[in-house]
């Protein structure tokens, strides 16, 4: 049985440096943002917001220097993230570019992709949606069947893709579409390509989800041209280009901390003498994250290492959305809160606001069941 | 990993399979002493690795001991190996001499609490220690005892103690000691950690859960698939992998938050990860114990087959030196007397300190 083993990871002193900046920042920034806000955490973007950060040299930091990176370490990056994601700050806009399209470009992409999307990127300048899912492809990835034709000088996309975070308010989107073979083919024929969101041809529909935002979108595509140099890696690899992007997306430290702010909230809304019943259910919450901390750290290191840790990364999901998927179930049970939406406080706000994303948790990134079907996987079991 | 943890690792998995045999296991719930295991313990210096070097010990640290009291959990070892490493650990930061053979530690509470009193300059113990792990077996216990209403860690010859065996759900003895001013040598109360039984004793009871969940998870893919059911083997059926990926996931948490521990003591004043170790460690315990035994079926049931002898040890460990709610309480009242906003601080804080040394 291969084992799954979390190494401990000590973080090198040079990342203490960076925390304390980013938290001087932090603090700044977002002085003026209401608690409920900060509680959408990475689901909230504000473009303002990301231009300060891309000024700071923070989006796509660890890549080099002639793509408008900083070089940067590893860890360096992962103490930024983390502290972003313990304020709540909101990234969303960014999000996406700096944690996978831009590694994907800078892996798979040819030099001449790389020098047009990273600088932009790294300048806050350059927002990125994810194409992968369609109606009737979602944990089935490899069903696609958005089709690009190859016809002279490039492509000629139709079809659907949905639950597009961010497509309203991204520049591009990195799109899995089928470019030979049939549905019935799975991971064959599948190719990735860079999109730009202002294509004619492309029409971009809202889907308001059940907290009443609109972040999702349906995006068709008819007859929408891409020229040959919108491919991005080889054709017929988009499904190992998609296996190595999932990677980034799963393994991140935002798969345990996206209701940090509501436990801040739900810590600050106790007294500090809490009683017996407030104490044990905030101590359980405490040992989780404290522990999910030390896996997602260990994550890092052990990547930083040069190790892949695709098992361990998926491990951290597994517990680590069903660790934040329970705050709002905690909180309620510890407050008795009753929020209100329209005059309720802001604790309200943000339990009202969590409550109904948490479900989200264990559906983005790999739902829960494709997320254990890994872990057997690792465990020999398929 | 260090040198010296890989060799330990090495040492202990080799002997403890060679062994922690059935046979032997079976033979201790039938009350015999493991003499051999415990004869070859000692000799590979496995029950002293935190004493320093010049008492004959290994001079190692928590974490290096983290590898061999997992195993001991991983193994089922039916011998006070966790209770003499603890012991030696906190008779070493003494400066006292550590008896040889087989040592435990007694976990006292306010209503089993031993008092002490001075007689001709000795110190003497009166009253009860309850649940001794291998009270009859081993020579000395380093317990807690009152005086004056001041706690006082000692040491104390078990032969002194009139005993009553007793046994947990695992069959692992757990023996009432009763002292009747019985002499006793005092702990430095300056070197020794007041709160070390209570403590430390979470600390590794943690540690052996993860290594017990460990085997169940193990015990379980084996045996999901080996067993063919409707044409193929249970691996195969989702159902069965989803609840193994899930006890999986609870196995290496429950290791890296005993580890994590472990590492804090080598470091600092432990006390805040060994109180999430024992939290994540118990709550591990008891869904590991259920999904290892409902993927078993009703072979799990049976004494023949081995899985109990993990899974009797988690129910039996669980509750010791805290329950998870006991803990949480003392973690959560830490944490609200800081606020919600030291809680982030507070934590990357306690990581950065204990790298930094």
């Amino acid at each position: 049985m291969p084992e799954i083993q979390f190494e401990p990871c000590d973080l090198p002193p040079e990342t203490e440096t960076i925390r304390e900046e980013v938290r001087d920042f932090l603090r700044e920034a977002l002085a003026e943002y209401p608690a409920s806000r900060l509680a959408k955490s990475w689901a909230e973007g504000d473009a303002g917001f990301s231009r300060k950060v891309a000024q700071r040299g923070w989006i796509g930091m660890t890549w080099p220097k002639k793509y408008g990176g900083q070089e940067r370490s590893a860890l360096e990056r992962y103490v930024m993230l983390e502290e972003m994601l313990a304020m709540g700050a909101p990234v969303g806009l960014h999000w996406i570019a700096d944690r996978q399209s831009g590694p994907l470009i800078l892996r798979f992409g040819t030099e001449a992709q790389r020098q047009e999307f990273l600088p932009p990127i790294t300048r806050g300048e350059a927002f990125f949606c994810i194409g992968m899912s369609e109606p009737d492809s979602g944990s089935d990835l490899a069903s696609v069947r958005t089709r690009a034709e190859k016809v002279d000088g490039g492509w000629v996309v139709n079809g659907t893709k949905v639950w597009t975070s961010g497509a309203h308010r991204c520049d591009f989107m990195i799109g899995l579409f089928r470019t030979s073979g049939a549905p019935e083919d799975r991971h064959e024929g599948l190719s990735q390509f860079l999109v730009d969101m202002k294509m004619p041809g492309i029409e971009i529909r809202p889907i308001i989800n059940m907290t009443g935002d609109h972040d999702f979108n349906q995006v068709h595509f008819e007859d929408v041209f891409l020229a040959d140099d919108r491919l991005i890696g080889g054709t017929g690899d988009g499904w190992k280009q998609v296996v190595a992007e999932l990677a980034f997306e799963r393994a991140g430290p935002e798969r345990y901390m996206s209701n940090i702010p509501m436990i801040r909230q739900l810590i600050n809304a106790s007294t500090q003498a809490p009683g017996e019943r407030a104490a044990v259910g905030i101590g359980r919450m405490v040992a989780q994250l404290a522990t999910l901390r030390e896996m997602s750290l260990s994550v890092a290191g052990m990547q930083n290492a040069g190790k892949d840790p695709a098992l361990e990364g998926t491990v951290v999901k597994e517990l680590g959305v069903t660790f934040e998927q329970g705050i709002p179930g905690i909180a309620q049970d510890l407050t008795d809160a009753e929020p209100l939406l329209e005059h309720g406080d802001e604790f309200g706000k943000s339990l009202a606001f969590v409550t109904q994303a948490s479900v989200s948790y264990s559906l983005r990134g790999g739902t829960r069941e494709v997320v254990r079907g890994i872990i057997a996987r690792g465990l020999g079991l398929r | 990993m260090s040198e010296l943890r890989d060799i330990l690792e090495d040492t202990v998995t080799r002997l403890f399979g060679d062994l922690a045999t059935r046979e032997t296991l079976e033979a201790a719930e039938n009350g015999d002493w493991p003499e051999a295991l415990w004869t070859a313990l000692t000799e590979s210096g496995l029950t002293r690795p935190l004493v320093s070097e010049s008492q004959g010990g290994a001079g190692a640290g928590w974490h290096d001991a983290f590898v061999i009291i997992k195993a001991a959990g991983r193994f089922a070892a039916p011998v006070p190996l966790p209770e003499t490493i603890l012991a030696g650990w906190l008779l070493d930061r003494s400066g006292m001499d550590i008896p040889d053979g087989p040592l435990t530690i007694a976990c006292t509470d306010a209503a089993h609490t031993p008092t002490l009193s001075q007689r001709d300059g000795e110190w003497r113990i009166s009253g009860d220690l309850p649940a001794v792990p291998w009270g009859a077996d081993a020579g000395h216990v380093v317990s807690t005892a009152q005086h004056d209403g001041d706690s006082r860690l000692v040491l104390a010859n078990t032969s002194d103690a009139a005993c009553r065996p007793d046994r947990n759900t695992a069959r692992e003895p757990r023996d009432r000691l009763s002292f009747a001013s019985a002499p006793v040598t005092l702990l430095d109360r300056e070197t020794a950690p007041k709160d070390g039984i209570a403590l430390y004793g979470a600390m590794i009871r943690a540690a052996q859960m993860a290594g017990a969940v460990e085997r169940t998870l193990a015990e379980a893919v084996q045996y999901a698939n080996d067993r063919v059911q409707f044409g193929r083997p249970i691996a195969k059926f989702q159902a069965i992998q989803h609840q193994l990926a899930t006890l999986a996931a609870l196995s290496a948490q429950a290791t890296l938050a005993a580890e994590t521990a472990f590492r804090a003591a080598d470091r600092r004043d432990p006390r805040f990860e060994i109180a999430c170790a024992k939290v994540i460690a118990g709550e591990a315990a008891g869904a590991a114990a259920a999904i290892a035994h409902q993927v078993h079926g009703a072979i799990g049931f049976t004494y023949e087959h081995s899985l109990h002898f993990a899974t009797r040890r988690l129910w039996s460990w669980r509750p010791e030196f805290g329950g998870e709610s006991q803990w949480a309480e003392e973690l959560g009242r830490t944490v609200a007397a800081r606020g919600g906003d030291a809680l982030w601080t507070d934590l990357t804080q306690r990581q950065s300190a204990g790298a930094a040394e």
